[in-house]
């Protein structure tokens, strides 16, 4: 009984230690890839690339789920509002939940599983390849070479995926709103105008989703580099990726609500 | 390095994207609805209570938007609010203009209603609308009408 309670216990230790090792070991691999992110700005070529492979793929599911979103929110809201009378409203909540939660937190969501997944399967058979150990063989760092470029491609493509959402949202919203139900159409788009503000809404929602962007892509590089070269674990790395980068953008989207919008 | 279909594509995308902050900026935002652009000149009222009135809240006369709300602070020598307004340019007010905060719809947004005098000046920038009437605060308006009834009650 006892020597059972002992090896649970130092089955505890032992994973406490290595999260500890690995929060380490992430720190300062997120460290170098900014400090060797030269090479990225001298040959953007290098993340003009990866924009294509993370940003411009990932446009088909986040303007098609925006726009549902969108409209699910016109349907939801348009039944809430209805009961206190105040229909014209719905222009003001579909913005405001899109520009202020929704576009970010899933335009994250989705970047993680679409492009996250993507990066980290495609490092960790690079790595499992022995493609990574080759380049340095080459005297090519990897991490300037490999990880940067795709860091700085998700950084960028982030922020205006969530943009994209969003104004698909809206969009959304004034579909079922305005052409469905029929909201009136200035009221729906003068109360909007008159609720959103562009610093206090639209800014934080942008430097949200760049907060983001720096977390998935960190994730996602970090599990792919650090992903034992095998079919396992690979495919263990992109399961960590998603699951990971979604809890850690719920997370940081909650801490950043807190610290945006405060009072008010 | 020469120029690939893949750049095109990333270029579309890059656009997409600013067009979509610009128009969450423009049409969403009320960032061209703001006088930022036009001059504006700045008023000032005392209140006894605003009641929910906030920074940026319409400033209106006849129910055109003539400015917003820039500055709301306590005025420690009179002990009432200190209300500064941000006005456009073009909408000149009489020295005897009235303020007052008003409610849009039964439970909308509070905002500052001004209503010309007769005077032949006009105010200028940085100065005082003498006449300012408070918000209406829907408890003391309850607690009037109950005591008013509590008195009819009385008197029968």
């Amino acid at each position: 009984m006892a020597r059972r309670a002992g090896i649970g216990l130092r089955g505890i230790g032992h994973a406490v230690i290595n999260g500890v090792w690995r929060l380490g070991y992430a720190s300062r691999f997120f460290g170098l890839t900014l400090f060797r992110s030269g090479t990225t700005f001298r040959r953007f070529g290098l993340a003009i690339r990866e924009i294509y492979f993370s940003g411009v793929l990932s446009l088909i599911i986040i303007l098609v789920s925006g726009l549902f979103v969108g409209m699910v929110l016109g349907f939801q809201g348009f039944h809430t509002l209805e009961r206190y009378g105040s229909e014209e409203a719905l222009g003001v909540l579909v913005a405001l939940s899109l520009v202020r939660e929704l576009g970010p937190v899933v335009a994250g969501l989705l970047f993680a599983s679409r492009a996250g997944s993507a990066m980290t399967a495609e490092i960790g058979l690079m790595k499992a390849t022995e493609q990574i150990s080759a380049l340095e063989m080459m005297a090519v760092d990897p991490i300037a070479r490999v990880i940067a470029p795709r860091f700085w491609a998700g950084v960028i493509s982030m922020p205006l995926l969530a943009a994209l959402f969003s104004a698909m949202g809206v969009f959304g919203g004034y579909l079922v709103g305005v052409v469905l139900i029929g909201v009136d159409e200035g009221a729906f788009w003068s109360q909007m105008q008159s609720a959103v503000d562009f610093r206090e809404d639209i800014i934080n929602g942008v430097i949200k989703s760049i907060v983001f962007g720096i977390a998935v892509t960190w994730i996602a590089l970090f599990e792919g580099y650090d992903a034992p070269p095998t079919a396992e674990g690979v495919s263990g790395a992109t399961t960590r990726t998603v699951v990971t980068s979604s809890l850690a953008i719920l997370a940081l989207d909650f801490v950043l609500t807190a610290l945006m919008f405060r009072g008010n | 390095m020469e120029r690939t279909t893949l750049d095109l594509w990333v270029g579309i995308f890059v656009a997409a994207g600013l067009g979509a902050l610009m128009i969450l900026a423009l049409k969403v935002g009320n960032l061209g609805a703001t006088f930022g652009a036009g001059d504006t000149y700045a008023l000032r009222a005392n209140f006894e209570n605003i009641g929910g009135l906030k920074v940026r809240a319409p400033v209106k006369s006849s129910g055109v938007v003539v400015g917003r709300v820039s500055d709301i602070q306590f005025d420690t020598e009179s002990y009432t609010a200190l209300v500064t307004m941000s006005l456009d340019a073009r909408y000149r007010f009489p020295k005897d203009t009235f303020a007052r905060i008003l409610t849009s719809g039964l439970l909308g947004e509070q905002y500052v209603g001004l209503y010309p005098g007769g005077d032949e000046a006009m105010l200028g920038n940085g100065e005082k609308i003498m006449k300012a009437e408070s918000a209406v605060v829907l408890e003391s308006l309850i607690g009037q009408f109950l005591y008013d009834r509590a008195a009819e009650g009385g008197n029968k």
